[in-house]
């Protein structure tokens, strides 16, 4: 891999002892993907707060420095963290204190993280503290070369966005944000930005639900390859886009997807291809939308809920309001519990509105920060949960053991008021 | 009889061990237990198998970014595997390879997983790009 002159002097401590370590961490990252240089980078968004076991020993042994140094610079010496580069941001991570009392989650993680909230927010890593930036701060522009996590924000970014990263990790986040750095591979280079697949829709995809199902089909097909969209794709909205780019990295790893006439890079189907023929098209009918949604729902049995989860991606403001207005005057089922996960930031302007109010007064919990997938907890004795989220449903059952129901948020609503599953395929 | 295969080493280092042999993906969120070095994911071909000190032969990464993460955790506690052979390469097993530090090849002339079975015992030399495939001991 060639450096350029200032990241030599990085990795020869001109910068000191952390950047130093950032940059030999890059080199080595680099070199095993077989990039031929570094990029410019002013969009770093990690995850340093999240709490666990080691970084509670490591905090312990030295403090949050030597917590960065292992984790996010993979580096066993000491010294002290610098202010961040660039701008830096926190994904998701564990519950917050809102969720004490609430969700069976050791306080002492939550004092933990509170703890690494105060160090790094001191550093300039912006608190964002969710799995959608891009709807609270961080909304980077087309062709912009960015080091982000979480996958479901990944997709959103490349895709939608028309930014450029890969799908990073903790080490190679940490490096970034103290050199501006990241290894020029992958989706930074045009060449890897084109489609691969081409997936037709033969029946309507229009609202939450069918952008979800339909990406759940689509990531399954194409795994890690970059899928090219058509057919009777009804306009979308961020909320669509937010929950079929989760599925299509649940059900596959889809990074990058393009849907002529809607996304940056793709004005029609043959610049989503780069001038290249278009392969053989796989249809999505309503007989693959029914296969879809009974792989999502062959993880429940009974029709009693006990949970309902919303918010997963982090909901949408439209997402919050739709849930108050389904339960205005309405009251939870005892026994049965709702939680919608959002950013912090929009829980402000939903306070405002009055939308938490209205979910609170239902018995609804209005949380924020994290997810029970991230923090792997749901409701004391959950044994059955309802969600109108394919990536949830993907994931929370495996994680928590418990049985799954998927379908609308206002099918969810209604369960959460009933305590019984009557969600159906319209 | 052996076999030796080229690829390009992603992590420096040579070790020789017994091969545990992946033929479905790995996810490290929610897929491996860094704590014990176990595959967890109920309905992966290696659940409850212990990678420990066995040479790491799989197709790729798949799940969440985390993956690097849950791998250096894996050397952390010291329950990491002696070396890995990836199939297909991706941003999550270069990281996950690379904060691991243990000596790991990919991009082979053949697929590893048509050449390797579990109990094989392989020579991982990572510094001169080769895999070397011996008798099952």
């Amino acid at each position: 891999m060639r450096l350029a002159d200032d990241e030599k002097a990085m990795r020869d401590g001109a910068e000191g002892p952390a950047v130093a370590a950032a940059m030999d961490l890059l080199i080595r990252y680099g070199e095993a993907l077989g990039a031929e240089r570094l990029c410019d980078t002013r969009n770093v968004a990690g995850t340093m707060t999240q709490p666990s076991p080691i970084k509670a020993t490591l905090v312990r042994e030295g403090g949050w420095n030597k917590a960065f140094a292992t984790i996010n610079l993979d580096s066993d010496e000491e010294f002290d963290i610098p202010h961040m580069r660039v701008p830096t941001c926190q994904l998701q991570h564990g519950f917050s204190d809102d969720a004490l009392g609430v969700a069976p989650y050791p306080a002492s993680m939550v004092e933990l993280q509170a703890d690494a909230e105060s160090f790094y927010g001191a550093h300039g890593v912006n608190i964002l503290a969710t799995c959608t930036p891009y709807q609270v701060g961080n909304l980077p522009v087309r062709g912009e070369h960015c080091a982000w996590m979480e996958s479901s924000a990944v997709v959103y970014a490349n895709s939608v966005l028309g930014a450029r990263t890969n799908c990073e990790g903790g080490a190679s986040t940490g490096a970034a944000s103290l050199t501006g750095k990241i290894p020029c591979w992958g989706n930074h280079l045009s060449e890897n930005r084109y489609g691969t697949h081409l997936i037709e829709s033969a029946v309507p995809v229009e609202g939450s639900l069918d952008w979800g199902m339909f990406g759940y089909f689509v990531g399954d097909i194409v795994q890690e390859n970059r899928p090219v969209l058509v057919g009777d794709l009804r306009q979308p909205d961020l909320t669509d886009l937010k929950h079929f780019g989760a599925a299509t990295a649940s059900s596959g790893g889809v990074e990058l997807y393009h849907i002529p006439g809607i996304t940056p890079e793709a004005p029609t189907p043959e610049a989503a291809f780069g001038g290249r023929p278009a392969p053989e098209k796989i249809v999505y009918g309503e007989p693959e939308r029914r296969a879809v949604h009974e792989t999502l729902n062959n993880q429940g049995e009974s029709e009693d809920v006990d949970f309902i989860l919303l918010g997963c991606p982090h909901a949408s403001l439209d997402q919050v309001a739709r849930v108050a207005r389904a339960l205005d005057g309405r009251r939870l089922n005892p026994g049965t519990e709702l939680w919608i996960m959002l950013p912090r930031a929009l829980r402000v302007v939903a306070e405002r509105n009055g939308y938490t109010e209205s979910i609170r007064r239902a018995g609804g919990r209005v949380l924020t920060d994290s997810c029970p997938a991230m923090s792997r907890s749901a409701p004391e004795g959950t044994r059955v949960f309802a969600t109108d989220s394919a990536k949830q449903a993907h994931y929370l059952p495996a994680i928590l053991g418990i049985e799954a129901w998927f379908g609308t948020l206002e099918d969810c609503v209604d369960a959460a008021v009933t305590g019984k599953w009557r969600g159906e395929l319209q | 009889m052996t076999v030796t295969i080229k690829g390009r080493g992603i992590v420096p280092g040579h070790a020789e061990g017994e091969a545990l042999v992946s033929h479905e993906t790995i996810s490290g969120w929610g897929g491996i237990d860094p704590a014990t070095g176990t595959v967890i994911e109920r309905r992966h071909p290696l659940f409850g198998v212990c990678f420990t000190g066995k040479v790491l032969v799989f197709p790729g990464a798949k799940g969440s970014s985390g993956w690097s993460g849950f791998f250096q955790s894996t050397r952390l506690y010291g329950t990491a595997p002696l070396a890995m052979v990836i199939g297909k390469l991706s941003t999550k097993s270069a990281l996950g390879a690379v904060v691991t530090r243990v000596p790991t090849l990919s991009e082979l002339d053949a697929d590893p997983l048509d050449v390797v079975r579990t109990g094989d015992w392989v020579v991982v030399d990572a510094d001169r790009g080769l895999l070397t495939v011996g008798e099952q001991r």
